[in-house]
């Protein structure tokens, strides 16, 4: 299902961090946003999964306003994979995902067969099957990474949104997590920090420079040497992957800071 | 992937609701045998058996047996019992819910301020105003818990600026108005005159259900009840909430109207709890945190385990707090913080070596 944002201003503290932003995630895309820090991405994705509210503008899901829906209905659509990791309470990795189904539980309503063929699905697809039992606390930042995302299957949403989900994870975690995500061909908003991942991965790309989207489309048309100077402040080229064909972006860690995009 | 995994593979736990079932029911026995006990020892010590021939009489609706056994097994003691049973079953509870909203595994419900609003409502009303309270038809309970009522309004206020009750910010009014409380309750304890008025008083503010009867049961009864059916409605929310408010909200959980719910009701029957029974410290925070190392952090579990845990210990400790000396009663936050302090060291040297 398609994912659309309009005209979408979100204003925290007085201050407009997104303003006018229009974006798309068609159906079955991974749409990628990327941007500086501070330029309004984790704000945007905040705003699709209803933590924040918009000031001006809309989400919308299909053509339905995701604030016209009830916040349960809102996440039987849409799954979120914010950036907090959990905390220090004694969750099994089982228990975790199956907080994914609370949107389809009633109060009092115990599991029934559906939720738990769900979630061992669930965890069978990020390649967790077996590890039920396991303490979430004890597990090592990819696993967990992997166990959340399990949790965002369990939803069964039309539409993923995952808030930078490779920080913090090895290389070889970041590649697994990406796979995964490119495996499941679903409309997938994903916020990135790592350009070449988002080369990689995405459909389509939104770059966010200042709370607004400053260009939108096809990642090797975006990724752009002028683009990258202006938004990000670096000196780059763009090549050809050799292995993969993706654009390849070759930073050039030695360049002085490009002029003027250091405001 | 699979490499790793299968390096950490591990047998998978014993399935936590057979556990959590197993756990209830040892509870459920501990909690027969605990009030047993509980009535069957003091300055006259009554053989069990003679307890419950007295208690099936009266629970049968027949004639109460005559003799004094009758009056300190009925009047005495099965009300204080019973009593000590659901103000600890209500702090397990509350306990639980403020860890949740507060996300914080070592919370305590008199975090939040309330217990001082409550202590200080009682204080005063012992030190200043028992002329005007009873000529009001006004107690020391009343008091406490329109102290608590206060203290909770105050601290409502503060924390919902900037918007939805953020933990720091409950946290910080919540200490800040309560220690702005104590400094009036202490003010008003170097007032007292007579050493029986600081008797009172200070007992109070140690905790204790000395003098309980059976017309004090059905408030907090009910409250508790309340309590519990309204935060197990909320069981799944509150673990999302424990993910975090972003992963919550992602979840389909309204994250302020939970916090405000969960804000007004452990507030009121943490008000309620305090009212009977004075502020009985480390029951809340401890009993919560040891269930879910028992069971697991999922509140569909935890609320009312937790709950049947808190009744158990609170019976025996209140027990202990009568029996320990023979000259005069101990009050019960004297004990749960001597029981308590050292265990909550332990599991904080038990978190700190899991880092």
């Amino acid at each position: 299902m398609r994912i659309s944002v309009e005209d979408l201003t979100v204003t925290l503290s007085g201050r407009d961090v997104l303003s006018g932003v229009q974006l798309l995630a068609a159906d079955g895309e991974i749409a990628g946003l990327v941007g500086p820090n501070g330029s309004g991405k984790s704000t945007l994705l905040r705003t699709v999964y209803r933590h924040l509210r918009p000031s001006a503008g809309r989400v919308l899901l299909a053509d339905r306003d995701v604030r016209s829906m009830t916040p349960i209905e809102a996440a039987r659509h849409i799954a979120a994979l914010p950036q907090e990791r959990g905390g220090d309470f004694e969750f099994t990795v089982r228990e975790i995902v199956a907080m994914g189904r609370a949107p389809y539980q009633r109060a009092f309503a115990g599991e029934g067969a559906t939720d738990r063929e769900v979630v061992t699905a669930a965890l069978e697809q990020v390649g967790l099957g077996g590890h039920e039992g396991r303490s979430f606390a004890a597990l090592s930042g990819g696993e967990r990474q992997r166990v959340l995302l399990a949790r965002a299957f369990a939803q069964q949403p039309d539409v993923l949104v995952l808030d930078e989900p490779t920080n913090h994870l090895d290389v070889r975690h970041q590649v697994e997590l990406l796979a995964l995500l490119r495996a499941q061909r679903r409309t997938t908003l994903i916020s990135l920090h790592d350009l070449n991942a988002a080369a990689s991965l995405c459909d389509r790309l939104h770059v966010l420079h200042e709370g607004t989207v400053v260009a939108s489309g096809p990642p090797r048309e975006v990724l752009t040497p002028v683009l990258l100077a202006k938004v990000f402040g670096v000196r780059a080229a763009v090549v050809e992957h050799p292995l993969t064909g993706d654009p390849l972006i070759a930073f050039d860690h030695r360049a002085a800071v490009a002029e003027g995009a250091r405001a | 992937m699979t490499q790793e995994a299968a390096v950490a593979r591990q047998p998978v736990r014993t399935v936590r609701t057979v556990q959590a079932g197993l756990v209830a029911a040892a509870l459920a026995v501990a909690l027969l045998a605990a009030l047993t006990v509980a009535v069957s020892l003091g300055a006259v010590d009554i053989p069990v058996g003679e307890v419950w021939t007295v208690l099936g009489h009266r629970l049968a609706g027949d004639a109460p047996q005559p003799g004094t056994r009758d009056l300190i097994v009925w009047q005495l003691r099965a009300p204080r019992a019973l009593l000590a049973a659901v103000v600890g079953a209500g702090l397990g509870l509350v306990g639980t819910a403020v860890q949740a909203l507060v996300r914080n595994p070592l919370a305590d419900p008199y975090l939040l301020g309330i217990s001082s609003g409550a202590s200080l409502g009682a204080v005063a009303m012992i030190v200043l105003g028992a002329g005007v309270g009873s000529a009001l038809g006004f107690g020391v309970s009343a008091a406490a818990f329109a102290g608590a009522l206060a203290s909770f309004a105050l601290v409502w206020a503060l924390a919902r600026r900037g918007g939805g009750f953020a933990p720091m910010r409950l946290v910080l009014a919540g200490v800040g108005i309560g220690q702005f409380l104590s400094g009036f309750t202490s003010f008003l304890v170097l007032q007292v005159g007579d050493d029986q008025q600081t008797r009172g008083v200070l007992f109070w503010l140690m905790g204790s259900l000395g003098g309980a009867t059976w017309s004090q049961l059905p408030i907090p009864v009910a409250a508790v009840a309340l309590g519990l059916l309204v935060l197990q409605a909320r069981a799944r929310s509150l673990n999302a909430l424990l993910m975090g408010d972003e992963t919550a909200a992602g979840l389909g959980v309204d994250v302020a109207r939970l916090r405000r719910e969960l804000f007004a009701v452990t507030s009121l029957l943490t008000g309620v709890l305090v009212a009977v029974s004075g502020a009985i410290g480390f029951v809340g925070l401890l009993v919560p945190h040891v269930c879910r190392l028992l069971v697991g952090g999922d509140h569909r579990r935890l609320l009312p385990l937790s709950a049947l845990a808190g009744a158990v210990l609170l019976v025996v400790v209140d027990t202990i707090a009568r029996t320990a000396l023979s000259t005069q009663e101990v009050p019960i936050g004297v004990v749960t913080a001597l029981i308590g302090a050292p265990v909550l060291l332990y599991l904080l040297d038990r978190r700190l070596e899991h880092r």
